[in-house]
């Protein structure tokens, strides 16, 4: 027997504990849990932000937060919730989700990765830290000039700009990242047209969040000259100037917020119907119509500006046109649950929330491509229901359904399904309860961005009610928190591949072993474990036909 | 005033926009319900009824395909020929000619100033059934302006002017804020427009145009309030148009109040117009605004009721 003595003795080695592991790891399930973990943290402060907000705008003439304060709470709510809850989130989902459905051991370059992560965190400290030095108050959206100092001079300003910078970059590097992961780490046989749903529109959003963040970033430091230096360039120059860069990043931004929960329902819909997506190609394609268009239809924000007509009737084209790929996607989601056989699990529910809440939120967004429209709704509270409805509604449920999905692959075990019900029923119903009314609000005239209004006919009422309802929604937010903690330890046990699933991720162990995979099947099709599933029927032996009759594999071994 | 003023247009250039958002609803709806009724069903209809096995796996089907893209983007087109028409309807041409009114933004209170002289805060009075022409331009950061019976909204942006036409088919008194976030009083920046038949809109500019009028010497509480003014040098930042030298203004930072107990609302709607809300404006300003760019001054009760019979004699 050797008798080698081991390089570091045993005895004297401190076994890392669990914090040190998620600070140091560079291991991408790591990172994208701890994504997700840091999201939560924002979601529960840019929650209880919104709910005093809600309790301000309660009734009529209410003085919780008067002027100013309100604006902090409305800033540091909206920047937390786009930047420091969606964007993580959905880069957790990404960072997790992306190597395994492709095959590979981890991202491309894990401590860059690593180092994109806690570029996030510090971006979210950094703007947690600014209530010390005058929490901003200008808006996520910090239109110039009045974020310029004479009309909001406390350093806030600078802390969130910082703060926005930092995260930016972060952000940027991870594009870098999963373009180059699905670029060169897919697995033999992994062609891009057999790259699952999620996959693909991750890797699409890489595109639009390199090319959008940067503008960002550059708008940013043009304020900080501003604000620092004292150049004037919003100004002593152009004011609208701002709102071009920052919608331009701005638009784009709300696709790279949308595009993985689109990817996330594009896996979850057909599993839970026991089909493919339908229309593979068409999805997969109108996402990157999407991406080109995302950047072309900025000035949408701008409608009330006075920019002129030639370029208002432009952008009011692209807009509209981006609502053709939009609408494809759903009538594809539509479809591949047709002759399907439907499982009405949580995740599936989520989906179905999903696609009518997004729906909603789609075809209000429509009504401001109609130039017209919008000349009368735009800045109304009708705005602010409409973004709900596709951030939160949208994006936020896919997010939810996403979660119930990846629960068991991430911890081995299932969500509870009582706990998670109530949970359901409650976000769905306190959401639509928020949101609606303020449609009505918005035909009514309520301006957004007020910290009050005055006492018209129904204005107090409906904001009441909205404001009961946001707490019927932070109740169903709380349990899903409940039921993520205890199901950790008392879920019921899930195994490699409780849902039946069809790509890669299910293959492996529920959570993954360290390198993911210990073999990797032949690929041929878009579904390997169909494949492997179905031995005498795998996807790639059946003729390239499209064909509306259920039954066509009988038929189609009938003739052979 | 209307509960829903995007559906209760009082004027020519609102209408074809209302009309559009009625359609333009009407179809949206449609398609949601289209959308989530055909949900319903498959959720329904498809449901696993315990079955083993799979159902038979459809890929796609191109001529599904194309028939929902055909159909998106008939709609699509269709919408897009409704909004060039209704645009040239809703919002004509500016011309360059001497503006009609020209409309000054202020955090937060919005002034009103005519040709001749006039100025006004809060109060938007023009003459009804015909198109009025309006400058739009802010002394500090971007406000937008829209009275949504009456016109589409525009911003209104500081170094800039903005063009707008509204108008009122009808006498009436119509709503109208500030639309673009504009800081913490945001919330308090609203007006009302007042239209008029032709005569009397002529007959109050002509008020309006003219001086004040001295306190006359039997208001003895007026005559003090009107040294008050002087003393306290509320026209460091308020003009009152026709009083002696003695109160010299240096400034447009507050409103003009020239005509003060004319108007009908205070800073911005936060308060109506009666001496009563004067008296709570002049002791808590900042309790009432809280940000607003006028500080709650030292002034003594008898100062304020004084101060208050000054002011309410400016008709
Ligand atoms: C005792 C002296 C003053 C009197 C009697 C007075 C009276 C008023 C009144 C009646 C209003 C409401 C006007 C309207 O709605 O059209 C007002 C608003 C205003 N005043 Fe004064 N004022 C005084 C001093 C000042 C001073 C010294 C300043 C500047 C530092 C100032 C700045 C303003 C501003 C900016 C507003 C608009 C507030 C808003 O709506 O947000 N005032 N004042
Ligand atoms: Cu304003």
């Amino acid at each position: 027997m050797s008798q080698r003595a081991p390089a570091f003795p045993k005895t004297s080695a401190r076994r890392p504990s669990a914090v040190w592991k998620v600070l140091t790891s560079t291991d991408h399930k790591s990172i994208g849990l701890t994504y997700m973990g840091v999201a939560a943290v924002f979601l529960v402060l840019g929650g209880l932000e919104a709910l005093v907000m809600r309790l301000q705008l309660a009734v009529p003439g209410n003085r919780l937060l008067a002027g100013e304060t309100y604006d902090r709470f409305l800033t540091m709510h909206g920047t937390t919730m786009i930047f420091f809850v969606l964007l993580p989130l959905l880069l957790g989902f990404t960072n997790y989700l992306l190597p395994l459905q492709i095959g590979a051991r981890d991202m491309a370059f894990p401590r860059m990765n690593a180092f994109s992560l806690w570029l996030l965190v510090g971006g979210g400290l950094l703007l947690y830290l600014s209530p010390l030095t005058g929490a901003p108050s200008q808006g996520w959206f910090s239109y110039a000039p009045l974020s310029e100092t004479p009309f909001t001079p406390q350093r806030g300003v600078d802390l969130w700009s910082a703060a926005l910078i930092v995260g930016g970059y972060g952000t940027t590097l991870t594009a870098v990242n999963v373009l180059v992961t699905g670029a060169r780490l897919r697995m033999r046989g992994m062609l891009y047209k057999r790259l699952p749903m999620f996959a693909w529109m991750s890797w699409i959003n890489g595109f639009i969040i390199l090319f959008a963040l940067p503008c960002l970033t550059a708008v940013l430091l043009m304020l900080e000259v501003d604000r620092l230096l004292g150049a004037g360039l919003f100004t002593r120059g152009d004011p609208v100037l701002w709102q071009h860069y920052f919608w331009l990043f701005g638009h784009p931004e709300i696709y790279l917020l949308i595009l993985p929960a689109w990817g996330l329902i594009s896996e979850i819909i057909p599993v839970f119907s026991r089909k493919p997506i339908f229309g593979y190609e068409f999805v997969a394609w109108s996402t990157v119509a999407i991406a080109f268009l995302s950047f072309a239809v900025y000035a949408h924000h701008m409608f009330a500006v006075g920019l002129g007509w030639p370029v208002e009737l432009a952008f009011g084209t692209t807009s509209m046109l981006i609502a053709i790929p939009t609408g494809i996607k759903v009538f594809n989601w539509l479809a591949t649950m047709w002759k399907g056989s439907v499982r009405y699990t949580l995740p599936m529910l989520y989906a179905a929330a999903f696609i009518v809440q997004f729906t909603f939120g789609g075809v209000s967004g429509v009504t401001f491509a109609v130039v017209p429209i919008d000349w009368q709704l735009t800045d109304t509270y009708y705005v602010v229901a409409h973004f709900h409805y596709v951030l939160f509604g949208g994006s936020l449920f896919a997010v939810l359904a996403g979660l119930h999905y990846l629960y068991p692959k991430f911890t081995g075990r299932f969500l509870d399904e009582r706990l998670g019900r109530w949970g359901f029923w409650l976000n769905v119903i306190g959401f639509n309860g928020v949101f609606l009314v303020q449609h009505l609000l918005g035909l009514m005239g309520m301006p957004r961005r007020v910290y009050t209004y005055p006492d018209l006919p129904g204005w107090g009422a409906l904001n009441l009610f909205s404001t009961v309802s946001g707490f019927v929604l932070g109740v169903g937010l709380l349990l899903l928190l409940v039921n993520l903690i205890r199901s950790r330890t008392h879920g019921r046990l899930a195994g490699r591949d409780p849902w039946n699933g069809w790509t890669l991720e299910w293959l492996t162990d529920s959570p993954p072993q360290e390198g993911n995979f210990s073999q990797l099947p032949p690929l041929h099709s878009r579904r390997p474990l169909w494949d492997l599933k179905h031995p005498d029927d795998m996807d790639h032996v059946r003729p390239r036909r499209h064909d509306k009759n259920g039954h066509i594999r009988e038929e189609e071994r009938g003739h052979q | 005033m209307s509960t829903y003023p995007v559906f209760s247009p009082a004027s020519s250039l609102a209408q074809p926009i209302t009309d559009l958002t009625r359609l333009t609803f009407w179809l949206g709806l449609g398609v949601f319900l289209i959308v989530a009724l055909v949900l319903g069903y498959f959720m329904w209809r498809y449901r696993h009824r315990g079955a083993d096995g799979e159902p038979g796996q459809v890929f796609g089907n191109t001529t599904d395909e194309v028939s929902w893209i055909v159909a998106a983007v008939l709609l699509v087109a269709f919408l897009l020929f409704m909004t060039v028409r209704v645009a040239a309807a809703s919002s004509p041409a500016t011309d360059t000619r001497t503006p009609d009114i020209y409309v000054v933004a202020h955090q937060w209170y919005w002034e009103f100033r005519t040709p001749d002289g006039a100025a006004s805060s809060g109060e938007l009075h023009i003459p009804a059934g015909q198109r009025v022409l309006l400058d739009l331009t802010s002394t500090d950061v971007i406000h937008d302006f829209s009275a949504p019976q009456l016109a589409r909204k525009i911003d209104v942006i500081p170094g800039q002017h903005n063009r707008l036409w509204i108008e009122a088919a009808q006498p009436g008194t119509f709503s109208g804020v500030c639309n673009e976030f504009c800081g913490p009083e945001h919330a308090w920046m609203r007006f009302v427009v007042i239209a008029e038949p032709l005569a009397e809109y002529r007959a109050h500019q002509a008020v309006q145009a003219a001086a004040a009028a001295l306190p006359s010497a039997s208001n003895a509480s007026a005559v003090r309030g009107a040294q008050v003014f002087g003393r306290v040098q509320c026209g460091a930042c308020h003009q009152v148009r026709g009083q002696p030298s003695a109160f010299p203004h240096s400034g447009a930072v507050g409103p003009d109040l020239t005509h003060f107990a004319s108007r009908r609302i205070l800073a911005g709607g936060v308060l109506t117009n009666t001496p009563e809300h004067l008296r709570q404006w002049l002791r808590n300003t900042q309790d009432i605004k809280p940000g607003a760019r006028m500080p709650t001054l030292p002034l003594s009760e008898s100062e304020i009721s004084d101060l208050s019979s000054y002011l309410e004699a400016l008709k």
